[in-house]
Protein backbone atom coordinates (compact mmCIF):
# COMPACT_ATOMS: atom_id res chain seq x y z
CA UNK A 1 0.00 0.00 0.00
CA UNK A 2 2.97 2.13 0.84
CA UNK A 3 4.60 2.04 -2.11
CA UNK A 4 1.33 2.20 -3.90
CA UNK A 5 0.66 5.39 -2.39
CA UNK A 6 4.32 6.91 -3.17
CA UNK A 7 3.80 6.01 -6.93
CA UNK A 8 0.89 7.32 -6.87
CA UNK A 9 2.37 10.81 -5.33
CA UNK A 10 5.58 10.39 -7.48
CA UNK A 11 2.91 10.97 -10.84
CA UNK A 12 1.15 13.54 -8.91
CA UNK A 13 3.83 15.59 -8.55
CA UNK A 14 5.04 14.87 -12.18
CA UNK A 15 1.60 15.89 -13.38
CA UNK A 16 1.59 19.16 -11.45
CA UNK A 17 5.02 20.25 -12.48
CA UNK A 18 3.96 19.15 -15.90
CA UNK A 19 1.00 22.05 -15.36
CA UNK A 20 -1.81 20.55 -13.71
CA UNK A 21 -1.82 22.75 -10.62
CA UNK A 22 -5.24 21.77 -9.45
CA UNK A 23 -4.11 18.35 -8.59
CA UNK A 24 -1.90 19.74 -5.75
CA UNK A 25 -5.45 19.48 -3.66
CA UNK A 26 -5.37 15.80 -4.40
CA UNK A 27 -1.63 15.72 -3.33
CA UNK A 28 -1.72 16.74 0.51
CA UNK A 29 -5.17 16.06 1.39
CA UNK A 30 -3.63 13.23 3.45
CA UNK A 31 -1.51 15.23 5.30
CA UNK A 32 -3.69 18.15 5.97
CA UNK A 33 -3.70 16.86 10.08
CA UNK A 34 -0.36 15.92 9.99
CA UNK A 35 0.88 19.91 8.97
CA UNK A 36 -1.86 21.64 11.10
CA UNK A 37 -1.06 19.51 14.22
CA UNK A 38 2.76 19.20 14.30
CA UNK A 39 2.83 23.42 14.15
CA UNK A 40 0.03 23.36 16.69
CA UNK A 41 1.95 21.22 19.15
CA UNK A 42 4.78 23.79 18.57
CA UNK A 43 2.86 26.84 19.33
CA UNK A 44 0.22 25.90 21.24
CA UNK A 45 -2.21 28.69 19.20
CA UNK A 46 -4.79 27.74 17.15
CA UNK A 47 -4.90 30.78 14.50
CA UNK A 48 -1.48 30.95 14.60
CA UNK A 49 -0.77 27.06 13.62
CA UNK A 50 -3.86 27.62 10.79
CA UNK A 51 -1.92 30.01 9.11
CA UNK A 52 1.32 28.21 9.45
CA UNK A 53 -0.69 25.40 8.28
CA UNK A 54 -1.67 27.31 5.01
CA UNK A 55 1.90 28.73 4.95
CA UNK A 56 3.11 25.39 4.61
CA UNK A 57 1.12 23.92 2.20
CA UNK A 58 1.25 27.11 -0.37
CA UNK A 59 5.44 27.19 0.13
CA UNK A 60 5.20 23.61 -0.76
CA UNK A 61 3.38 23.97 -3.69
CA UNK A 62 6.02 26.64 -5.12
CA UNK A 63 8.71 24.44 -4.28
CA UNK A 64 7.59 21.22 -5.31
CA UNK A 65 10.26 21.80 -8.14
CA UNK A 66 12.80 21.12 -5.33
CA UNK A 67 11.26 17.90 -3.73
CA UNK A 68 13.57 14.77 -4.48
CA UNK A 69 11.60 11.69 -4.70
CA UNK A 70 14.22 9.86 -2.49
CA UNK A 71 12.78 11.10 0.16
CA UNK A 72 8.95 11.07 1.23
CA UNK A 73 6.63 13.65 0.95
CA UNK A 74 5.39 13.55 4.07
CA UNK A 75 8.93 13.71 5.29
CA UNK A 76 9.43 17.00 2.97
CA UNK A 77 6.19 18.32 3.81
CA UNK A 78 6.74 18.43 8.07
CA UNK A 79 10.60 19.82 7.29
CA UNK A 80 8.36 22.75 5.78
CA UNK A 81 5.86 22.83 8.67
CA UNK A 82 8.71 22.76 11.26
CA UNK A 83 10.80 25.39 10.09
CA UNK A 84 7.51 27.31 9.30
CA UNK A 85 6.78 26.70 13.40
CA UNK A 86 10.23 27.76 14.11
CA UNK A 87 9.62 31.04 12.17
CA UNK A 88 6.80 31.72 14.22
CA UNK A 89 8.38 31.07 17.32
CA UNK A 90 11.39 33.09 16.56
CA UNK A 91 8.91 36.24 15.67
CA UNK A 92 7.57 35.99 19.24
CA UNK A 93 4.23 36.03 17.87
CA UNK A 94 3.52 32.78 20.50
CA UNK A 95 4.98 32.35 23.75
CA UNK A 96 8.81 33.23 24.70
CA UNK A 97 10.56 29.82 24.22
CA UNK A 98 11.86 29.50 27.83
CA UNK A 99 12.12 26.77 29.77
CA UNK A 100 14.40 25.12 32.54
CA UNK A 101 15.64 22.32 31.42
CA UNK A 102 16.98 23.98 27.69
CA UNK A 103 20.42 24.06 29.49
CA UNK A 104 20.58 20.31 30.03
CA UNK A 105 23.26 18.36 27.60
CA UNK A 106 21.39 16.10 25.86
CA UNK A 107 23.62 13.50 26.38
CA UNK A 108 23.51 12.93 29.94
CA UNK A 109 20.39 10.87 29.98
CA UNK A 110 19.67 9.70 33.01
CA UNK A 111 19.68 12.35 35.41
CA UNK A 112 16.37 12.62 36.10
CA UNK A 113 13.61 11.23 37.97
CA UNK A 114 10.44 9.72 37.02
CA UNK A 115 7.48 10.27 38.87
CA UNK A 116 6.47 7.31 40.82
CA UNK A 117 2.75 6.74 41.94
CA UNK A 118 2.27 3.44 42.33
CA UNK A 119 -1.65 3.64 42.60
CA UNK A 120 -1.29 5.41 38.89
CA UNK A 121 -1.78 2.39 36.82
CA UNK A 122 -5.36 0.57 38.00
CA UNK A 123 -7.43 3.50 36.38
CA UNK A 124 -5.84 4.91 33.33
CA UNK A 125 -8.46 4.18 30.91
CA UNK A 126 -11.08 5.88 32.66
CA UNK A 127 -8.63 8.96 33.56
CA UNK A 128 -7.60 9.10 29.90
CA UNK A 129 -11.41 9.33 29.37
CA UNK A 130 -10.88 12.89 30.82
CA UNK A 131 -11.28 16.40 29.08
CA UNK A 132 -9.33 18.22 31.25
CA UNK A 133 -6.48 15.49 31.01
CA UNK A 134 -5.67 16.20 27.25
CA UNK A 135 -5.37 19.67 27.89
CA UNK A 136 -2.47 19.07 30.58
CA UNK A 137 -1.26 16.80 27.80
CA UNK A 138 -0.92 19.64 25.34
CA UNK A 139 0.44 22.31 28.14
CA UNK A 140 2.86 19.78 29.20
CA UNK A 141 3.91 19.18 25.52
CA UNK A 142 4.12 23.57 25.14
CA UNK A 143 6.36 23.45 28.10
CA UNK A 144 8.96 21.31 27.48
CA UNK A 145 12.00 23.09 25.58
CA UNK A 146 12.15 22.95 21.85
CA UNK A 147 14.46 20.40 20.92
CA UNK A 148 12.27 17.97 23.09
CA UNK A 149 9.06 19.07 22.03
CA UNK A 150 9.97 18.87 17.71
CA UNK A 151 11.15 15.63 18.27
CA UNK A 152 8.11 14.21 20.45
CA UNK A 153 6.06 15.70 18.09
CA UNK A 154 7.26 13.92 15.41
CA UNK A 155 8.15 10.35 16.97
CA UNK A 156 4.97 10.24 19.08
CA UNK A 157 2.22 12.97 17.83
CA UNK A 158 2.93 11.76 14.15
CA UNK A 159 4.57 9.06 14.19
CA UNK A 160 7.11 9.71 12.34
CA UNK A 161 9.60 6.78 12.67
CA UNK A 162 13.11 7.38 13.62
CA UNK A 163 15.36 8.09 10.41
CA UNK A 164 12.27 10.21 9.27
CA UNK A 165 12.64 12.42 12.36
CA UNK A 166 16.26 12.88 12.55
CA UNK A 167 15.68 13.74 8.44
CA UNK A 168 13.25 16.44 9.52
CA UNK A 169 15.24 17.75 11.94
CA UNK A 170 18.37 17.65 10.65
CA UNK A 171 19.64 15.67 13.76
CA UNK A 172 21.42 11.92 13.83
CA UNK A 173 19.01 8.87 15.24
CA UNK A 174 20.92 8.29 18.19
CA UNK A 175 19.94 12.07 19.30
CA UNK A 176 16.03 11.84 18.17
CA UNK A 177 16.36 8.76 20.68
CA UNK A 178 18.25 10.33 23.76
CA UNK A 179 15.23 13.77 23.25
CA UNK A 180 12.51 11.62 22.71
CA UNK A 181 13.22 9.47 25.95
CA UNK A 182 14.19 12.96 27.64
CA UNK A 183 10.92 14.21 26.40
CA UNK A 184 8.44 11.45 27.46
CA UNK A 185 10.00 11.43 31.03
CA UNK A 186 9.20 15.05 31.37
CA UNK A 187 5.66 14.40 30.24
CA UNK A 188 5.65 11.57 32.74
CA UNK A 189 6.63 13.87 35.39
CA UNK A 190 4.30 16.46 34.22
CA UNK A 191 1.22 13.77 33.95
CA UNK A 192 0.96 11.51 36.69
CA UNK A 193 -0.09 14.69 39.13
CA UNK A 194 -3.53 14.91 37.16
CA UNK A 195 -4.07 11.65 37.28
CA UNK A 196 -2.90 10.87 40.88
CA UNK A 197 -6.62 12.02 42.09
CA UNK A 198 -8.08 9.70 38.96
CA UNK A 199 -6.84 6.86 40.28
CA UNK A 200 -6.99 4.03 42.88
CA UNK A 201 -4.95 1.43 44.32
CA UNK A 202 -5.31 -1.69 43.49
CA UNK A 203 -6.23 -3.58 45.86
CA UNK A 204 -3.71 -5.56 48.14
CA UNK A 205 -1.17 -3.77 46.65
CA UNK A 206 -0.73 -0.88 48.99
CA UNK A 207 -0.78 -3.33 51.61
CA UNK A 208 1.75 -5.27 50.07
CA UNK A 209 4.04 -2.19 49.57
CA UNK A 210 3.93 -0.80 52.58
CA UNK A 211 3.19 -3.71 54.88
CA UNK B 1 22.56 -8.95 33.57
CA UNK B 2 21.31 -7.41 36.92
CA UNK B 3 19.66 -3.69 36.94
CA UNK B 4 18.60 -1.24 39.44
CA UNK B 5 15.74 0.90 39.28
CA UNK B 6 17.85 4.03 37.61
CA UNK B 7 19.28 1.89 34.59
CA UNK B 8 15.86 0.55 33.94
CA UNK B 9 14.00 3.94 33.76
CA UNK B 10 16.68 4.89 31.21
CA UNK B 11 15.38 2.34 28.93
CA UNK B 12 11.65 2.77 29.27
CA UNK B 13 12.03 4.81 25.66
CA UNK B 14 13.93 2.01 23.89
CA UNK B 15 11.26 -0.41 25.52
CA UNK B 16 8.22 0.87 24.42
CA UNK B 17 9.69 1.36 21.03
CA UNK B 18 10.84 -2.50 20.97
CA UNK B 19 14.59 -1.43 20.80
CA UNK B 20 16.18 -3.30 23.58
CA UNK B 21 18.47 -5.66 22.53
CA UNK B 22 18.01 -9.07 23.77
CA UNK B 23 20.27 -9.05 26.54
CA UNK B 24 19.07 -5.95 27.93
CA UNK B 25 15.44 -6.79 27.41
CA UNK B 26 15.31 -9.71 29.21
CA UNK B 27 16.86 -8.00 32.48
CA UNK B 28 14.71 -5.04 32.14
CA UNK B 29 11.84 -7.67 32.09
CA UNK B 30 13.04 -9.21 34.81
CA UNK B 31 13.16 -6.30 36.94
CA UNK B 32 9.69 -5.50 36.10
CA UNK B 33 8.26 -8.82 36.94
CA UNK B 34 9.21 -8.05 39.94
CA UNK B 35 9.48 -3.92 40.78
CA UNK B 36 6.28 -2.42 41.33
CA UNK B 37 7.41 0.74 41.08
CA UNK B 38 9.05 0.51 37.69
CA UNK B 39 6.59 -0.99 36.65
CA UNK B 40 3.90 2.01 37.54
CA UNK B 41 6.56 4.38 35.51
CA UNK B 42 6.46 2.06 32.28
CA UNK B 43 2.64 1.70 32.33
CA UNK B 44 2.47 5.81 33.31
CA UNK B 45 4.56 6.59 30.47
CA UNK B 46 3.01 4.04 28.00
CA UNK B 47 -0.77 5.73 29.03
CA UNK B 48 1.39 9.09 28.40
CA UNK B 49 2.04 7.75 24.73
CA UNK B 50 -1.93 6.68 24.27
CA UNK B 51 -3.22 9.72 25.38
CA UNK B 52 -1.13 11.53 22.87
CA UNK B 53 -1.91 9.16 20.12
CA UNK B 54 -5.70 9.91 20.65
CA UNK B 55 -6.71 12.13 18.28
CA UNK B 56 -8.94 14.08 20.42
CA UNK B 57 -6.09 15.19 22.14
CA UNK B 58 -5.28 17.50 19.28
CA UNK B 59 -8.12 18.14 16.77
CA UNK B 60 -8.76 20.18 13.65
CA UNK B 61 -10.70 23.55 13.98
CA UNK B 62 -13.89 23.60 12.30
CA UNK B 63 -13.53 24.60 8.88
CA UNK B 64 -9.83 24.05 8.54
CA UNK B 65 -9.89 22.06 5.79
CA UNK B 66 -11.98 24.30 3.95
CA UNK B 67 -10.36 27.49 4.39
CA UNK B 68 -6.95 25.77 3.78
CA UNK B 69 -8.34 24.87 -0.07
CA UNK B 70 -9.43 28.26 -0.39
CA UNK B 71 -6.63 29.56 0.56
CA UNK B 72 -4.64 27.37 -1.94
CA UNK B 73 -6.95 27.87 -4.67
CA UNK B 74 -6.21 31.46 -4.77
CA UNK B 75 -2.76 31.48 -4.73
CA UNK B 76 -2.34 28.58 -7.33
CA UNK B 77 -4.97 30.90 -9.19
CA UNK B 78 -1.84 33.30 -8.76
CA UNK B 79 0.85 31.39 -9.81
CA UNK B 80 2.23 30.41 -13.20
CA UNK B 81 2.73 27.38 -11.59
CA UNK B 82 5.83 25.63 -9.06
CA UNK B 83 8.93 26.61 -10.01
CA UNK B 84 11.23 23.99 -11.32
CA UNK B 85 14.40 24.14 -9.79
Amino acid sequence: MKTAQRTNEGELIRRILAGETELFHELIRPYERLVYVTIFAILKNETEAEDGAQETMISAFRHLGSFRGDAKFSTWLVTIAMNEARKRLRKGKVAAEDSLDATLEDHDGGDYTPTVLTDWREIPLEALEKKELREKLREAVMNLSEKYREVFVLRDIEELNQEETAAALGINVTLVKVRLHRARMMLQKALVPYLKSEATPRSGFFRRWFA
Amino acid sequence: MKLDCKHVWEHISGYLDHELDPALLEAVEKHLESCEVCSAVLDSTRNVLVLTADDRTYELPVGYSERLHERLSAAIRGETGPRHQ
